[in-house]
């Protein structure tokens, strides 16, 4: 009953044993299938955790390192808030740099919702600085109080308010993307499971002849845990192979924010979804071995 | 061989045998018979440790049965050769895999020659029908191959259950004729039987004794025929 010596046997095979045991077409042919469509799934678990993973990474990153201070103020006071908080901060340690947005910025931010003549003069428009931070960052509650001070139509948005939720919820994403790919080894451990106890089942016969001759049941049980792996290792090759294409011939993403064009693997990521096939085996071999001896236990 | 000292056996409260107290020594001959139900066949499981007794106790080549693990057991098995009544064979595998089976399943296959394994079936007869599948065999054809596989692993101990329940006068002596073979050979023999004409036939072959069950136990053990 050694693992060890049960995964030497897988490894080398037997051509002989593999036939003491009649191959059940309905059995093979539902572990396959199955196997297969489990693999499929995992694939798109895997791709949905990673393109998770990714947009998290990127909605910590972007604006990670940039703040907008809006000036609301009379216009007569504009110009001179706008000087006022630049002059706090240049003073501030952690700020790289810190820039106002000129009319034609701001133009070309509204552009998308209000159109390219919108008239800037005539609207009460705050402004907006743009903040570049160094790597350190700065104290937002202090340049918030030197602002108060300062400004006090100034108001300071680290953007923390919406990027944190944002990457918190790609991050949750992410892990229930693994989450999925738990669920299905473990209800592929579930199909194998009952699979191979109808197969014992069916084969009692057999067993029993097996047993009459001398066979331990390390070797009836590897009889079946050989086959049942291959079977699980076959489909899911098979699944993952179809996933793999599903995912490249997806339309690729254009908006990088995006995650249902953003679903698909990127470099080395195209590699992982080959521990799919392994794992499935590695899971089917240790859920047939386990059934296979409980049901041989149970049997006299 | 094997020892049995008051042992008992039953499948439910009543007990089918009961003070079973015999030794099966090395190079005997023995018949068992009784009655039809009598538990002859419940007698060889208990030689074979396919059933464990329920009282008393069974030393099975110095083994005690009720001690043995599951791969102690395959081992045992491993130095019997038993003939069932049904013969019991993997249908869907030919009579020459069939009668390998006991080497494949230990994986001393590579041990015989194929030669010495057509040998075997050309002992028994079955040279033609050795790619033929079991149900394609006759009933006497099915006893010889239960015997080729049962000596294959060149036991110490042979049991054999109704050997010719099956087959005709002739085919009767042609199998009890290689029993006799495989006795003078050293094999230990023990053949459950109520065919009386068998054990008379038996008589001018061989020293054998006979053990008839009756009544839950062992009432004539020893005795010569």
């Amino acid at each position: 009953m050694s693992l060890r010596k049960d995964l030497l046997g897988l490894m080398r095979g037997d051509s002989q044993a593999d036939r003491v045991v009649p191959r059940s077409g309905q059995s093979a042919r539902l572990t396959l299938a199955t196997s297969a469509a489990m693999a499929f799934l995992a694939v798109f678990a895997m791709a949905l955790s990673m393109a998770s993973g990714r947009l998290a990474d990127r909605w910590s990153d972007a604006l990670a390192q940039s703040s907008t201070i809006r000036i609301s103020a009379p216009p007569a006071e504009l110009e001179a808030q706008t000087w006022a908080v630049l002059t706090v901060l240049e003073q501030t340690p952690g700020i790289e740099s810190a820039r106002a947005l000129s009319d034609a910025d701001q133009q070309a931010l509204l552009a998308p919702w209000f159109g390219p003549d919108l008239p800037l003069d005539d609207l009460p428009i705050p402004r907006l600085i743009e903040i570049t931070e160094t790597t350190d960052g700065y104290d937002a509650d202090g340049l918030r109080l030197r602002l108060a001070a300062e400004a006090p139509g100034a108001v300071l948005d680290d953007h923390s308010r919406w990027r944190t939720p944002l990457a918190e919820a790609a991050g949750r994403l992410r892990i229930l993307g693994w989450l999925a790919l738990v669920l299905i080894l473990g209800a592929t451990a579930a199909m194998v499971t009952l699979a191979a106890q109808a197969a014992l089942s069916a084969n009692a016969q057999v067993i029993r002849v097996l047993r009459l001759v001398g066979a331990r049941d390390s070797y009836i049980a590897l009889a079946f845990v050989r086959r049942f792996t291959v079977r699980a290792l076959t489909g899911a090759a098979v699944g993952t192979g179809i996933g793999l294409l599903a995912i490249a011939i997806l339309p690729s993403a254009r908006d990088t924010a995006a995650i249902l064009t953003g679903l698909s693997f990127s470099g080395t990521g195209w590699l992982w979804p080959l521990i799919i096939p392994p794992l499935s085996a590695a899971t089917a071999f240790t859920a047939t071995r386990i059934a296979a001896f409980r049901t041989l236990r149970g049997l006299q | 061989m094997i020892e049995m000292q008051d042992a008992a056996y039953g499948y439910g409260a009543e007990p089918l045998l009961s003070g079973l107290s015999l030794h099966l020594a090395p190079g005997s001959f023995h018949f068992l018979t009784g009655p039809s139900g009598a538990g002859k066949t419940t007698f060889l499981k208990l030689c074979y440790a396919e059933l464990l007794p329920t009282g008393g106790q069974i030393s099975i080549f110095g083994h005690t049965a009720t001690g043995l693990s599951r791969d102690g057991i395959a081992d045992i098995r491993q130095r019997i050769g038993v003939v069932h009544q049904d013969c019991q064979f993997l249908d869907h595998l030919p009579l020459t895999e069939n009668i390998a089976l006991p080497l494949t399943v230990t994986s001393k296959g590579g041990l015989v020659q194929e030669s010495n394994l057509n040998e075997l079936i050309g002992w028994v007869g079955l040279s033609a029908r050795a790619n033929a599948k079991p149900p394609e065999l006759s009933g006497g054809e099915r006893q010889r191959a239960a015997l080729a596989r049962a000596i294959i692993m060149d036991p110490d101990l042979i049991l054999a259950d109704e050997p010719t329940g099956n087959v005709d006068w002739d085919m009767s002596l042609r199998l009890l004729n290689l029993l006799v073979e495989l006795n003078k050979l050293g094999k230990t023999v023990v053949i459950a039987t109520h065919d009386l004409a068998l054990i008379r036939a038996a008589k001018q072959r061989v020293q054998a004794r006979v053990l008839r069950i009756q009544g839950g136990q062992i009432i004539s053990a020893g005795a010569d025929l």
